[in-house]
């Protein structure tokens, strides 16, 4: 529309897609900007949604279509915001975007196949290992490979990696490792920061035993585990010995509501355990599940899932802290123990693997909106900023539908500053 | 050919390679003689881009047809002003699942350019629909959910009308004595959360408000709706009752249709309202009214308190010391809390959580919100009386989110005390009350004594009683319920989409919300309901095809009056003429075409998807004999899901039989049967169907589409018999979008399945 001016979103996961087209849609121009090499953020690795159990890559495909159909939308990955200057309706800020160090045709991970060299698979949060060039992932937006620079330069000298840049040629992908980083300049009426959140880091939960116990894990590596595009290719598996799981433990609130590490509720980890809980009773039939709670916080239509979860009688749930994981050295079993709250009793029992339900930490409380006025609470969250609005996990702990319904929100608000007038 | 048409054949990702490119040239020069016809690498390349933009202004091409990668993929780069853009998908559909060089997959792709090319034909010229459209907005109620509305949408520069049943605006807020917020420190109560909200909204100039007011009712359609907003009075119930009365007649009916047989009208009442809702009535608007003109409808109408009569057990009503949370409101706003039955100062409450007993969901309309309310309760007493002890029984207590910080401060505070447990009952002696409670912290079994009990009763969307929206539409005046019970969608990607286009619910009468929770989801319906007011001024759809200028064009003589359309539509967009015959409103339409699927007499049509384009691509299949031993199956797909599911096997490099022929459907409830007809009577061996999964935790964007399909296609049985084929020719599978591993064995399963049968007779003919 005449005389408006571009909004600015900042993280392209689900919530900053959704500012992003549903600003766009009414007929805004929108920059999108996304640090990782494809859009979808945490939700591209999730298997599935609660409470329909459905495949968050059908929700992705539909902002990936509505994308593709809005050239109003601009769209950077691997693209970070250095620095905004100006104030409310007049932004100048500063993109810093990284090259992907290799162009392609909208190429696959089938097309280069035989690289010789492999990296750690930060997609499957490190538990396999994925060519140093590689399309993100299947669905990825935009499907176009990603190379690492690092890894592919100290193979440089090898005869197998020269080969195999030259095999790429013939398909029509050329490697580019001298790529130089690009800084742009953009101006914006107003900005939605979308930048998400990290699972809260397991290793400072040292009595719950990751780390040091192999077949404990966290609840964002389980949903890997069980995607059929994960490692194990959907098996749920023990990671020490690749045992099909029969008897798993989820360990509610590691970390959360824990005033030594997030004292806030994330909200969402009590329904994300009942869906895994799902998970191992759709592979293993014979498996049993076993949520260890403080309160189950399945509000609203949520209860209807916990009520339909509850039915499954392999799927116990106990009000319970737990308070210490180790590890049987032998069978590498792990033993949980705690405190029954409704009894008082204590808890110790034998599992075949834990899953720790590690809570939402909000990217913004380690890495600030670099602009001045915005405002955080006591766990960094963002509050307000002039001209600048947080929205998802940014703000608080939410589901995915919430952070829609939030990020439409917040895109009217961002309108309120581009309007042309 | 015509239109003037212009093919370009990609010969990168190895396309090249697995093809005879000069046969497949061949095929499209011979029989469709294309104006231009080439085959190069990678087309969207810039400097190949240009070759094709000249050869549009050189040779005057109408439709550009693009033989190479998904359309999934460079749908910006291909695309040119005012020309047909078709794209043939020989990538993923072809080489990347088939073996190169083999006789079947050259076939595979040479049928795709004749669908393709054929496609292109059956394109019509027509320009979108734009009628004259308005942009205002109309939100109902103003509580805290209408009051941002509101304010949101008028502060983006769009006028406003806010009605409102009560003569303040504020709701509920007006009647609390104090409320949490949400924002930091999250542990303090505030007065009056709304106030400066009101204020705004009664010094907008683009507001105008209506108070002591209902909408009495709303017709038309997004951008053009007429609402008639009438002052409050008895109409509203006698309203309401006739709306019952309307929708008792359509369950029974269609729980008689689904056993068999019809459900006649009892009462002279019932036999009124079986009509279709408003079908030829002219509103007699003979009262005092107001009818403004609207873009599209925000409905915040809010909540009520649940009926606290169902917990006599737990003293209600027998006591008069036991009371709800909303009564507790009133008696904190009057300072020092005293007792209702002699209004003795109150130095103990146990708070009780209201467990409906009967109720598969006894917490679904409380959520978290109840707890919340519990809390600021307690410290309503506490702060009111340093010497009050507040006890608060609870199964699971739920503050999610920086509310966890209230429940710690709380948890703090010596004077309250908090177990988990479950009430057995409570009962009074004259002095005070005794709670009873089971499995407490605080020992297994324990009776409280404390001077008054408060029920946490749920909030109930004021829905439940009434349509509130009042629609004048064929398909009833209601808004359609998701499984829960509440107005709003049932997707979780979608949040906003009703199944009234261009009315979007927000806040409690959605789910239990607290402010900050109804505030941020009301700005959101403020959007969507701007957007959509946008999107139909430009003639395009909204979400989830949202651009999309095409609309559903009726070529009404031909009209036998069967209503399917109208009933099918899973969105409302048939009313009904007095002649019978069904009345389009284009802007209400997703564009879904499940109505063009569900026309018997194939009269429904839109300028880029017709019964008759579809019809023609699967007459374009080269049919081999029957003694060639290469069956043809016809695989239509929803476009939404089972494509991206078909590109992804090829991603994958899976291979399956090169027998099958995709064709992609806008849903698949969009099926027609007379292509299954057309494509058995061609020759066609088995027809195959793939969307998404359907039920009560359905995927279908269209809400009921695949649904629908599964219906349709289980009453082809006839027309097999008619043709003496066998019935397991057409096959139905649902499937998700992440399941491309299961692609090549459901393919080559039907594959076998049609192997135990002779070839379909038909082949030649």
């Amino acid at each position: 529309m005449a005389g408006n001016k571009t909004i600015l979103v900042v993280g392209g996961g689900i919530s900053g897609m959704t500012a992003a087209l549903e600003a766009a849609e009414v007929g805004y121009d929108v920059v999108l900007v996304e640090r990782q090499a494809y859009l979808g953020g945490r939700v591209a690795q999730l298997f599935k949604y609660f409470p329909k159990l459905c495949p968050p890559t059908c929700g992705l495909e539909i902002n990936f279509k509505r994308l593709r159909s809005r050239p109003n939308v601009k769209v950077h990955t691997l693209a970070e915001v250095q620095n905004i200057s100006g104030s409310p309706g007049d932004f100048t800020v500063t993109l810093k975007i990284n090259p992907r160090y290799v162009d392609d045709h909208t190429a696959t991970t089938k097309d280069v196949e035989d690289c010789p060299v492999e990296i750690p698979n930060d997609f499957n949060y490190q538990m396999d290992k994925v060519k140093a060039i590689r399309l993100p992932y299947e669905m990825a937006y935009p499907m176009n490979l990603v190379a690492d620079k690092d890894a592919l330069a100290r193979a440089k000298g090898d005869s197998a990696f020269q080969a195999f840049a030259q095999s790429c040629a013939a398909k029509g992908i050329k490697l580019n490792l001298d790529a130089q980083p690009q800084t742009a300049e953009i101006k914006a009426a107003s900005i939605v920061w979308a930048t998400g959140w990290r699972p809260y880091d397991a290793t400072k939960l040292t009595k719950l035993g990751y780390g040091t116990c192999k077949n404990v894990i966290t609840n964002v590596m389980m949903e890997r585990l069980a995607a059929p595009n994960g490692p194990t290719a959907g098996q749920i598996v023990r990671p020490s010995d690749g045992k099909k799981v029969n008897n798993l433990a989820f360990v509610q609130c590691a970390g959360s509501r824990d005033r030594n590490h997030l004292p806030y509720c994330s909200s969402i980890c009590c329904l994300a355990s009942l869906k895994q809980a799902t998970y191992l009773r759709e592979f293993n039939p014979d498996a049993q599940a076993h949520i260890f709670y403080i309160d189950l916080r399945a509000h609203g239509r949520f209860e209807v899932f916990y009520e339909k979860v509850k039915q499954d009688d392999k799927i116990l749930l106990t009000k319970g802290k737990i308070v210490n994981i180790t590890e049987d050295p032998t069978t590498k079993d792990v033993i949980l123990e705690g405190e029954d709250i409704l009894s008082g009793q204590k808890i110790r029992r034998t599992f075949d693997m834990a899953v720790l339900a590690t809570g939402m930490q909000p990217n913004t409380s380690v890495d600030k909106v670099p602009a001045s006025g915005v405002t955080y609470d006591e766990f960094g969250f963002v509050v307000s900023g002039p001209g600048i609005y947080s929205t998802g996990v940014g703000r608080r702990p939410m589901d995915v539908a919430t952070c829609m319904q939030d990020a439409t929100g917040v895109a009217l608000k961002a309108i309120q500053d581009a309007v042309g007038r | 050919m015509e239109p003037k048409t212009g093919l370009y054949i990609d010969t990168g990702y190895g396309i090249g390679e697995a093809l005879d490119i000069e046969a497949l040239k061949g095929v499209a020069t011979d029989e469709f003689k294309p104006a231009v016809c080439k085959a190069e690498s990678y087309w969207s390349d810039p400097d190949k881009i240009e070759i094709i933009k000249s050869d549009i202004a050189s040779e005057g091409l109408k439709a550009v047809v693009i033989a190479g990668s998904s359309p999934r993929v460079y749908q910006d780069v291909f695309k040119f002003d005012g020309v047909i853009t078709e794209r043939i998908n020989l990538r993923e559909h072809v080489v990347w699942c088939q073996p190169p060089s083999h006789e079947d997959t050259q076939m595979l792709a040479e049928d795709y350019v004749r669908m393709g090319l054929t496609k292109v034909t059956k394109y019509q010229d027509k320009p979108p629909f734009t009628e004259e459209t308005v942009k205002s907005i109309l939100v109902i109620g103003a509580g805290a959910a209408g009051l941002s509305a509101a304010l949101d949408a008028a502060n983006a520069g769009y006028e406003v009308f806010l009605v409102e049943k009560e003569a303040e605006l504020g709701g509920w807020a007006n009647k609390f004595s104090k409320a949490f917020t949400g924002e930091p420190p999250y542990d303090q109560l505030v007065d009056s959360p709304l106030k400066s909200k009101i204020d705004a909204v009664k010094s907008n100039a683009k507001i105008k408000v209506f108070a002591s007011s209902r909408v009495y009712a709303i017709s038309g359609a997004p951008g053009m709706f007429d609402a008639v907003i009438r002052p409050d009075g008895p109409w509203i119930d006698e309203l309401n009752h006739k709306q019952d009365t309307w929708l008792k007649v359509q369950l029974a009916r269609q729980k008689q249709a689904q056993e068999g047989g019809t459900a006649e009208a009892q009462t002279e009442e019932e036999k009124a309202a079986a009509g279709g809702w408003a079908v030829g009535e002219e509103l007699a608007l003979d009262f005092p009214h107001e009818k403004v003109r609207v873009g599209a409808v925000v409905l915040a109408a809010g909540w009520r308190p649940e009926d606290p009569a169902k917990y006599e057990s737990l003293g209600y009503g027998k006591y008069p010391d036991v009371i709800t949370n909303v009564q507790m409101e009133e008696l904190a706003r009057n300072g020092k809390i005293k007792r209702p039955s002699d209004g003795k100062d109150v130095n103990s409450i146990a708070f009780l959580e209201c467990r409906e007993e009967n109720s598969e969901n006894p917490f679904l309309n409380n959520s978290y919100v109840t707890c919340l309310v519990t809390l600021k309760q307690a410290k309503y007493l506490r702060e009111s009386n340093p010497n009050g002890r507040a006890y608060i029984f609870y199964e699971n207590m739920r503050t999610p989110g920086q509310y966890e910080k209230f429940y710690q401060t709380m948890q703090d505070d010596p004077g309250v005390f908090l177990s988990t447990g479950r009430v057995l009952g409570v009962s009074g002696d004259g002095a005070g009350l005794a709670v009873e409670v089971k499995d407490s912290l605080l020992g297994e079994r324990l009776k409280v004594k404390v001077d008054m009990v408060v029920l946490a009763t749920g909030m109930i969307p004021v829905t439940e009683d009434s349509a509130v929206v009042n629609l004048r539409y064929r398909q009833g005046p209601f808004l359609p319920k998701n499984p829960y019970g509440f107005n709003d969608s049932h997707f979780i990607c979608f949040p906003y989409e009703t199944q009234r286009t261009g009315i979007y619910a927000a806040g409690c009468v959605k789910s239990p919300m607290d402010f900050q929770g109804a505030e941020s989801d009301a700005t959101g319906a403020a959007l969507k309901a701007i957007q959509c007011a946008e999107l139909v001024s430009r003639g395009e759809a909204v979400h989830p095809r949202a651009g999309d200028q095409s609309y559903p064009e009726l070529f009404v003589t031909r009209c036998t009056q069967c209503k399917r359309c109208t009933d099918e539509c899973p969105f409302g967009a048939y009313d009904e003429k007095p002649d019978g015959t069904p009345l389009p409103n284009p802007t209400r339409c997703r564009r879904c075409a499940i109505c063009m699927g569900s026309c018997p007499e194939r009269i429904i049509s839109f300028r880029d998807h017709s019964v008759d384009m579809i019809g023609s691509m699967i007459k374009s299949v080269n049919v081999p004999d029957e003694y060639s031993e290469k069956p043809r199956v016809i695989v239509f797909i929803c476009e939404n899901d089972a494509y991206p599911v078909v590109d992804m096997a090829g991603i994958n490099r899976l291979q399956y039989s090169g027998f099958v022929r995709f064709v992609p459907l806008r849903c698949l409830g969009n099926i027609n049967l007379v292509w299954i007809a057309d494509a058995l009577s061609k020759g066609i061996d088995g027809i195959m169907l793939i969307g998404c999964k359907y039920g009560d935790d359905y995927q279908c964007h269209f809400v009921k589409g695949s649904e629908l399909a599964n219906y349709r296609v289980s009453k082809v049985a006839e027309t097999l018999q008619r043709l003496v084929l066998e019935s397991e020719r057409i096959q139905l599978f649902q499937l998700s979008i992440d399941e491309y591993g299961k692609l090549p064995d459901m393919i080559n399963g039907f594959m076998d399945t049609l192997s135990q049968f002779d070839p379909n007779p038909y082949k030649g003919f």
